[in-house]
């Protein structure tokens, strides 16, 4: 989605995911709250966090060569980094993230799901839903779409580019906290490198699934996964993180937009 | 596009006109292999060249100019001419990494050229300047000159006299003659301005919603009711009069 | 007689840092802990300017720089452990040109392996080779770490021991010599123009006759060999290779380096390349043990700041004078 609309390669999603997981972490562990304020204390704190990149870092980059507002998405994913992994912060070791529930698992027609799972499954398609609302039925995902095809003609059309922008990060970060939650609750292990690779996986799924497609995106996560999993279960588990790129690569060759992908085609 | 085809005979000036949308850019992108016809072929000199990649046509001897202006915009106009001289250049990148005699002879030639070419075109003040910071006109005639350094016997030329006032009109229709003269030039060109196409264009070819809707001399064309009608819409002209 | 003058004009700036540095080094005035970090400058600038070449000059997004450096890397470390002392130890001249054979394997297996990558995916639009030659960054990264079970010399994720250490101040000097050269030739001619060009817009580039797929190609197949031989001499300089050091991660520093020193400029990824590995390493000295890892946390605001002040690279267009083209500009 902030890929569709500014075209950049946020590398620090990954890291806002990290931040969710350790806000939730220090809300379920020392302030005690309850679930549903761990949530919207993860998803408000990622929220502010990419705010506040966006506005100090990549806004003032918006109409510089497109690689230097990458660069500094590069540079703001290794400041989150190592800053939380320095001993005066969070620290480089690994946490255990107390599950605020007891996660059970119950055998359906011979497979076996536990209800994290059947969380995860439904936070998606909720936030799926909810995302599609947004884009498609509200006057700020009507600003959204004009700014993901010229930011400088919606400006002058009256749409507040600024606010739009500074909301769409907001929005993704919000996501990217709730799904650090839940992958701190799903695997109950954090530490401040844990969104590299997430991060990397997110936006290849994207990408996969179609870039400027939200149901391409959770289609690309969902073929990713499924694929990445049935390797290790049938293959080898050497070949997981691997086998997700050699099926971007071929998808990409395949469809150069992604599977969903709308093609710009470009007037000569 | 659909039944399109005509004949473009050595060393003529042809025109191609139509409202907008009609399909004439995509006829220049389909001659010049940018797009590959589903149905049709295209030839030069009897030999066919549907489907080939647009360097290959552009090596046979067909260059173009774009109707958005594609200069490299970050580099001179020295570089911009320069770099089409490159599929004719005489050494080799070995020869370019050994610096031998053979490769600064090579350059010394290509830089004359390009001055030869510059002055032709009057921009040769300009020569150190980035083509993004030249006038509109200037630019138009920069992508001409570039186009013209490769050397083609076809040049397609995409509405060269876009955003030009009635004088740098008159000045483009005088330069368009005499460049098809001293390079032997057939010309096919795209333009809206009447003064420019009914002044130079030996032929035109009219074209809506992707047909030939008329060909033949100016004289002929501008009288054609078909014509008239694909730009002014059936109802306004009643006997020679505008209602 | 051009070409002998070229060449002593090669010989001499080679001769004159070689010998200055080695000079320093006997006596003792340079700690040879920093000799061996100027190495690895120099080692990194070779990889850099592999990727300007890539990405500044001809335009192609590829962030999997570092897989090309790990081929090279291990290509050579490969042959040497096989052919070195072959001959004996004290066969001086044998072991210098098994090193440079396997220094050129290195070159020759990663641009043989760009080939094979760019031909399906140079196709793609930038952002989208940018995320496809991340996952062949990746895929390599497991295809080292689990190499032993084809070749057990290569050591996989145990990492490969053993092998000589045969990189010194004037094959790391040499090498940068030579890789300045090159690139600065080939871009200063009609065939860097070319590359240009298809940076600048290939539409207009094919209409000029340009074939744009090999150029990129080339550029692309240029650029990695220029890892491959960097990764060779890595590999002898620290006489251990780990996968680790060629995750996707190490893509983004040579990137880094690129993008800081200016695109498609010479001079500001020598700068940048020699700035970043003095930098690390000159702080991973002048910090108290307890902040080292504040290098880390003070590197990428650097580079925020950086790209805040000065977005096109901190040289943008201008080159040192030796760098700059000679032909008629």
């Amino acid at each position: 989605m902030v890929y569709g609309i500014v075209r950049l390669i946020n590398f620090a999603h990954g890291d806002v995911f990290m931040v969710g997981a350790f806000l939730a972490f220090y809300s379920i562990e020392k302030l005690h709250l309850p679930l549903p304020a761990v949530f919207a204390l993860a998803a408000g704190g990622s929220a502010f966090l990419a705010v506040v990149i966006e506005r100090v870092a990549y806004r003032p980059l918006r109409n510089a060569p497109k690689i230097a507002a990458l660069i500094t998405a590069i540079g703001v994913s290794l400041f989150l980094e190592y800053f939380t992994a320095l001993h005066q912060v969070f620290g480089p070791n690994y946490y255990a993230f107390p599950r605020p529930f007891q996660v059970v698992s119950r055998e359906i027609g011979g497979i076996t799901v536990t209800n994290i799972q059947w969380i995860i499954l439904l936070a998606t398609l909720a936030s799926l839903g909810a995302l599609q609302y947004v884009v498609y039925r509200t006057k700020v995902g009507r600003g959204m779409r004009a700014v993901s095809h010229d930011h400088v003609t919606a400006g002058l059309m009256g749409v507040n580019v600024d606010a739009v922008i500074a909301f769409t990060f907001g929005l993704g970060a919000a996501l990217a906290g709730v799904g650090g939650v839940l992958y701190g609750i799903a695997y109950p292990q954090i530490n401040t490198f844990m969104g590299v690779m997430p991060g990397l996986k997110a936006f290849t799924a994207a990408v996969l699934g179609g870039i400027g497609s939200i149901p391409g995106a959770v289609l690309g996560a969902l073929i990713m996964g499924l694929t990445e999993t049935m390797t290790t279960a049938y293959l080898s588990s050497i070949y997981r993180d691997g086998i997700a790129f050699v099926l971007l690569i071929a998808v990409l060759l395949w469809k150069p937009t992604g599977i969903l992908g709308k093609t710009r085609t470009e007037k000569v | 596009m659909d039944g399109v085809d005509f004949l473009l005979r050595q060393g003529e000036l042809t025109g191609i006109i139509g409202p907008n949308g009609s399909g004439k850019t995509t006829l220049f992108n389909v001659i010049t292999g940018i797009y590959r016809p589903d149905r049709g072929a295209v030839s030069l000199d009897g030999k066919e060249i549907t489907g080939l990649p647009p360097e290959k046509i552009a090596r046979r001897g067909i260059a173009r100019t774009f109707q958005n202006i594609r200069l490299f915009r970050d580099l001179t106009v020295v570089d911009n001419v320069r770099i089409a001289r490159h599929p004719h250049v005489r050494y080799g990148p070995v020869a370019a990494l050994l610096r031998t005699d053979g490769f600064y002879r090579e350059e010394r030639r290509t830089r004359e050229q390009v001055e030869e070419f510059l002055s032709i075109f009057s921009l040769q003040d300009r020569r150190k300047d980035l083509a993004k910071n030249l006038s509109y006109g200037e630019q138009r005639k920069l992508e001409i000159a570039r186009a013209l350094a490769s050397r083609p016997k076809i040049l397609l030329l995409d509405e060269p006299a876009a955003g030009m006032n009635p004088s740098e009109v008159v000045t483009l229709m005088e330069f368009i003659l005499r460049i098809r003269e001293r390079f032997s030039l057939t010309v096919l060109l795209i333009e809206h301005q009447m003064r420019l196409v009914m002044g130079i264009c030996e032929r035109l070819i009219v074209m809506d919603f992707g047909h030939v809707i008329a060909r033949g001399l100016p004289a002929e064309i501008r009288r054609d009711s078909k014509v008239i009608e694909a730009y002014l819409g059936k109802r306004n002209y009643i006997d020679g009069k505008f209602n | 007689m051009t070409l002998l003058k070229n060449i002593a004009k090669a010989v001499l700036p080679f001769a004159v840092l070689s010998g200055l540095v080695q000079f320093l080094s006997v006596r003792d005035i340079l700690n040879p802990y920093w000799v061996h970090i100027f190495q690895l400058a120099c080692v990194v600038a070779i990889s850099a300017l592999g990727l300007n070449l890539i990405y500044g000059f001809t335009g192609l997004f590829s962030l999997g720089h570092a897989a090309f450096y790990g081929v090279g890397a291990y290509t050579a470390a490969l042959l040497t452990k096989q052919y070195v002392g072959v001959y004996g130890d004290e066969a001086f001249f044998a072991t210098g040109a098994v090193f440079l054979g396997s220094l050129l394997a290195g070159g020759v297996a990663a641009a043989l392996l760009a080939c094979l990558v760019g031909l399906p995916t140079l196709r793609l639009t930038s952002d989208y080779l940018g995320i496809a030659t991340l996952g062949f960054g990746v895929i390599m990264k497991v295809v080292f770490d689990n190499a032993d079970s084809l070749i057990p010399q290569l050591g996989g994720a145990r990492g490969m021991t053993g092998i000589p250490r045969l990189t010194g101040v004037p094959w790391a000097v040499a090498a940068l010599v030579a890789a300045i050269l090159v690139i600065r030739n080939l871009v200063h001619s009609s065939y860097g123009r070319a590359l240009i060009a298809i940076r600048e817009d290939e539409i207009a580039s094919a209409a000029i006759g340009i074939d744009t797929f090999r150029y990129k190609l080339i550029g692309f197949t240029a650029g990695c060999a220029f890892a491959g031989v960097a990764g060779g001499l890595y590999a002898h300089l620290y006489a251990f290779l780990h996968p680790s050091t060629f995750d996707f991660l190490k893509s983004f520093d040579v990137l880094m380096i690129v993008v800081l020193g200016g695109l498609g400029n010479l001079t500001g990824t020598l700068v940048a390349s020699f700035a970043w590995v003095f930098l690390l390493e000159g702080m991973r000295v002048a910090l108290p043990p307890e902040y080292i890892e504040f290098r880390w946390v003070l590197i990428p605001l650097l580079l925020i700041v950086t790209m805040l002040v000065r977005p096109r690279g901190l040289f943008g267009f201008r080159e040192f004078p030796l760098l700059r083209s000679k032909v008629y500009r």
